[in-house]
């Protein structure tokens, strides 16, 4: 039985953070993925890191554009600390060897990127996720005699204690199909979002939301999981993402008809305004009837110079060439709105402490929130980092005061039994794992998208509690130990159906429109009755819908535009 | 959408039939869309037909390095590679009878497979960039801001940042075929991630190290394998190159392998000959110029015998032409004024040691590099090298 005294979960930026973090406190230190680390969904993060690093600058300034840019949903207080400990974690990393862009004189250089008053979005060319999460892996490699890493270990559940307090977890190792029970003194999810539930989705194919099923199951809240980003420039059908950065260069969005179209939609900030409202005026352009046949418009990024655009934009050069045979520094390429991130997730303060004693989120796992209604660019990087690290130096604060806790023999009897009972179950006339995956995601996309209704999101409610029963009786091939993919992805599956029904439960709640949330049928933000968040947890069984207030400090709501 | 059949090498250690727990071919047909990807041909396959196949993948984009596999016996990312092409490619192959009609998939080369295309990365590859300190190491306390640093450095080390650790040049190196101890492309390459930092402050003990170490930077064979297999064109032979200019030229390593001097001695022998003269590249590897000839160091001595059954087997099999080639001075000359055309190449390489890498040309190559760089032709000094 391996014990830590933290035990993260989860190995992208948020739980590499919290594990240097807790192991500069000098506590031991586990930190389990599913994948190798290096796999982590943080890659796929291209443009950039947010932070007022410049004289000119403020974290106030920066505080008002994320608070805005949320729709007034986030909670000002979280936002606060994000905002003033980014410089300092900026310097950080560039102190342990990220290889950030620099300006000709030598000092770290910004881009300008959606939703800022200022260009304050640090980055290395257009793979900012890829080369901090590496620079971090290093530093794993760095502090090895601290840190215990378990490689390809699938957790299943959480372990909580008589007194409902977080313990440890269970967890598979894939290599073997062994079963173990991690012991620690403090847990952080660190296990990033849950965009597998819709397709087409930027999202890598392990963001099932497995952590914030794990946390909802042992009693954590869930919050603001109405609030689903989709990212203005996807590549249609596949879905892969164009980074926004492509815009901070200065490329333009154009409808079929070659007209730059955010001039009616965002009249100062264009291209940059906030991700829901391009989202938007795409998907308007696009529904009635200005966009291209198969469903998209288009990016130019021919506008901005090629040498730059070598400098940095190469990933999505790749992309283009590799993924859609588009050459993006010569002909405009066709993109649409596509699921990107979850601002929702497991309710945390700003230590990322859950609702469970001993249980801290952070990452796209978690909502602290600041993100609320609507995410900016650049600003999830700079999320998993900061309450990355602070659960890390919580959760070691956190072991030091308390001891292991006693886990009931049956948590991991219980996990595994159900593991085993999928394995062995004989298919009889149910149906594939990859077929009910298939047709939630198609139902996501179509109802809890862009724009939403009452009768659309009911009917995808429906669909999901179906699929839910369904899904109890899915059947596998695979029999065996080693590697056994099989029963990894029933259980994933089982994890996005309870993420999904929140998300609805959620969506159906809010009657109004704001952030990612715009409803059709209620098209005003609602101050009055809707400033406030949705909670949903598992009650006596079955899932609760309540509320919690919206920390507001020194910025009221006001208009919103771009 | 078009049909496919995939041909992919299989191993199922736990199967209950006995001919599954040794490696065996397995067919499957697929129909999808000619411009997704051999991922996506495996996924259908594993979805639709058989959940036991299993292969390691996740970003379907290739960001993630997961799906490092053989296509065709080409070390790439399934998720990079298309149907259709690869489908061509297999066409190609089975018409000039070098292989299958199928598109075939085989887990990646030089790690044990552990199950299907699940190969054991962490025994070879993780093993080998943990060997080369992957980490920075500053010379001192970190400033209170940021580093000041030239631009060009980071732009210039961001080619080798771009690897995604997905095993591709690993698993197509010749090099590490003959020597599993090779430290490797992907590992070297993460080396001069640290070396070409101007914020590291261990670089010439770095360098050092994996000039000296046998199965170090001087391993490579230089045959380019490794940049053909990487799906984010970081070259990783171009920065094994970097790494050896830096140890020999510029921190005057002489290492124990005689690795610098070995490929001075391809330097010096065409540009005078035009074309390799066997007969002094041992001599002049090991006895560099005319002091080490007169005054041979033992090591050199021992080398050179040590050598002799490589000659002999250069002979044996026909790379070193006949014995008279091995006399000094019978090598032929090139016609003409040819010489002197090599000689030009040569002095147009070493006026400008500017480094250029993709980051700075971009994709078109020679297009791309006379409109935007002044010296297109300078981008591969080490080619002349070879």
């Amino acid at each position: 039985m391996p014990e830590h005294d933290v035990l993260v979960i989860g190995a992208g930026l948020a739980g590499q953070r919290a594990a240097l973090a807790a192991a500069e406190k000098g506590v031991s230190v586990g930190i389990i993925s599913k994948v190798h680390p290096v796999r982590s969904h943080s890659n796929a993060a291209q443009g950039g890191i947010n932070a007022a690093l410049d004289v000119d600058d403020s974290w106030e300034s920066h505080a008002f554009d994320t608070i805005k840019g949320s729709d007034y949903l986030g909670d000002q207080d979280a936002i606060e600390v994000m905002c003033r400990e980014a410089p300092d974690e900026l310097l950080h990393l560039e102190h342990i060897g990220v290889t950030f862009h620099r300006n000709e004189k030598g000092e770290l250089g910004t881009r300008a990127f959606g939703g800022a008053s200022k260009a304050r979005t640090y980055y290395v060319a257009d793979i900012t996720g890829q080369a901090i999460m590496h620079v971090l892996y290093e530093q794993l490699m760095k502090y090895a005699d601290q840190i215990d890493r378990y490689e390809e270990w699938f957790t299943t559940d959480l372990a909580i204690d008589d007194e409902g307090r977080c313990v440890g977890a269970v967890t598979r190792n894939i290599k073997d199909g062994s079963t173990e029970m991690f012991k620690a003194k403090s847990v952080v999810l660190a296990s990033g979002g849950n965009g597998q539930i819709w397709q087409p989705t930027t999202n890598a194919l392990i963001c099932t939301g497995d952590g914030i099923a794990m946390a909802y199951r042992a009693g954590a809240t869930l919050m603001d999981m109405e609030m689903i980003q989709y990212h203005p420039t996807t590549l249609a059908g596949k879905g892969f993402l164009i980074t926004e950065g492509a815009r901070g260069e200065g490329a333009h969005l154009l409808n079929a008809k070659g007209e730059r179209f955010m001039e009616k939609y965002a009249p100062n900030k264009m291209e940059l305004a906030s991700r829901d409202v391009v989202s938007r005026a795409e998907q308007t352009e696009i529904n009635e009837g200005r966009g291209f046949p198969d469903g998209t418009v288009a990016l130019d990024v021919t506008v901005v110079p090629r040498k730059r655009i070598h400098e940095a934009l190469r990933e999505i050069v790749l992309v283009g060439r590799d993924f859609a045979g588009v050459d993006i520094t010569r002909e405009p390429i066709h993109i649409k709105p596509g699921n990107h991130y979850t601002m929702g997730g497991v309710k945390t303060d700003i230590w990322g402490r859950t609702d469970v004693p001993g249980l801290y989120a952070a990452g796209e796992v978690a909502c602290v929130s600041v993100h609320g209604g609507n995410r900016l660019g650049a600003n999830s990087l700079l999320d998993t980092l900061i309450f990355g690290r602070r659960c890390g130096e919580d959760g070691a604060q956190h072991a030091k005061g308390h001891g292991f806790g006693q886990v009931s023999r049956t948590v991991l009897s219980d996990s595994e039994s159900r593991v085993d009972e999928i394995i062995a179950r004989q298919h009889e006339g149910g149906r594939r794992v990859s077929e009910i995956k298939a047709e939630l995601g198609k139902t996501m996309d179509e109802k809890v998208a862009v724009f939403r209704d009452e009768e659309g999101i009911q009917s995808a409610l429906d669909t999901v509690r179906r699929l839910k029963e369904e899904a109890k009786s899915v059947a596998i091939d695979d029999r065996g130990t080693i590697f056994n993919q099989d029963v990894l992805g029933a259980i994933e599956l089982q994890n996005m159906l309870e993420n999904a029904e929140a998300c609805c439960m959620s969506a159906l709640e809010r009657k109004e429109s704001r952030g990612a949330q715009y409803r059709t049928d209620y098209p005003e933000r609602n101050d009055e009755e809707w400033l406030k968040h949705i909670d949903v947890s598992l009650n006596g069984g079955g899932p609760e819908i309540s509320y919690s207030p919206v920390t507001i400090t020194d910025w009221q709501p006001q208009e919103r535009t771009y | 959408m078009s049909a496919y059949t995939l041909k992919v090498r299989r191993y199922q250690p736990e199967s209950e039939e006995d001919d599954k727990r040794g490696a065996y071919w397995e067919k499957f047909d697929v129909e999808l869309d000619p411009t997704l990807s051999v991922l996506d041909g495996l996924l259908q396959a594993k979805n639709d037909a058989d959940g036991t196949l299993a292969v390691r993948c996740s970003c379907r984009a290739a960001i993630c390095g997961s799906c490092g596999v053989k296509i065709n016996g080409q070390s790439t990312l399934a998720c990079k590679t298309q149907l259709g092409e690869a489908a061509e490619e297999a066409a190609r192959k089975a018409r000039t009878g070098d292989g299958d009609a199928e598109i075939t998939v085989e887990p990646m080369g030089n790690m044990p497979v552990i199950k299907d295309l699940v190969t054991d990365m962490e025994s070879t590859h993780w093993k080998k960039f943990r060997r080369v300190t992957p980490w920075l190491l500053p010379a001192g306390p970190p400033p209170e801001r940021e580093y000041i640093v030239p631009a060009e450095s980071m732009v210039d080390v961001t080619q080798s940042v771009a690897c995604i650790q997905c095993g591709a040049c690993v698993s197509s190196c010749l090099s590490m075929e003959a020597d599993p101890e090779f430290v490797g492309p992907a590992a070297l390459a993460k080396a001069y991630r640290f070396v070409g930092d101007p914020r590291d402050g261990q670089t010439t003990e770095r360098l050092f190290d994996l000039a000296n170490d046998p199965h170090g930077m001087y391993d490579c064979t230089h045959c380019f394998s490794c940049i053909d297999a990487c799906p984010k064109d970081v070259a990783p032979m171009n920065q094994i190159m970097r790494l050896r200019r830096l140890a020999g030229d510029d921190h005057g390593i002489r290492d124990v392998n005689n690795g610098h001097s070995h490929e001075m001695a391809f330097v010096k022998n065409i540009r005078k000959k035009g074309t390799l003269d066997e007969s002094l590249l041992f001599q002049e590897s090991y006895a560099p110029g005319v002091k080490g000839k007169l005054l041979p160091r033992v090591s050199a001595i021992r080398g050179l015998l040590d050598s002799i059954p490589t000659a002999i087997r250069g002979i044996r099999t026909g790379k070193m032409r006949s014995i008279p080639k091995l006399i000094p001075g019978v090598h032929h000359k090139l016609p003409g004024d040819a010489q002197d055309h090599v000689k030009h190449i040569y002095e147009r390489a070493e006026e400008s040691k500017i480094q250029l890498n993709l980051y700075i040309i971009g994709e078109g190559g020679e297009e791309d590099a006379s409109a935007e760089a002044t010296e297109p032709e300078s981008v591969e000094e080490e080619s002349a090298t070879a």
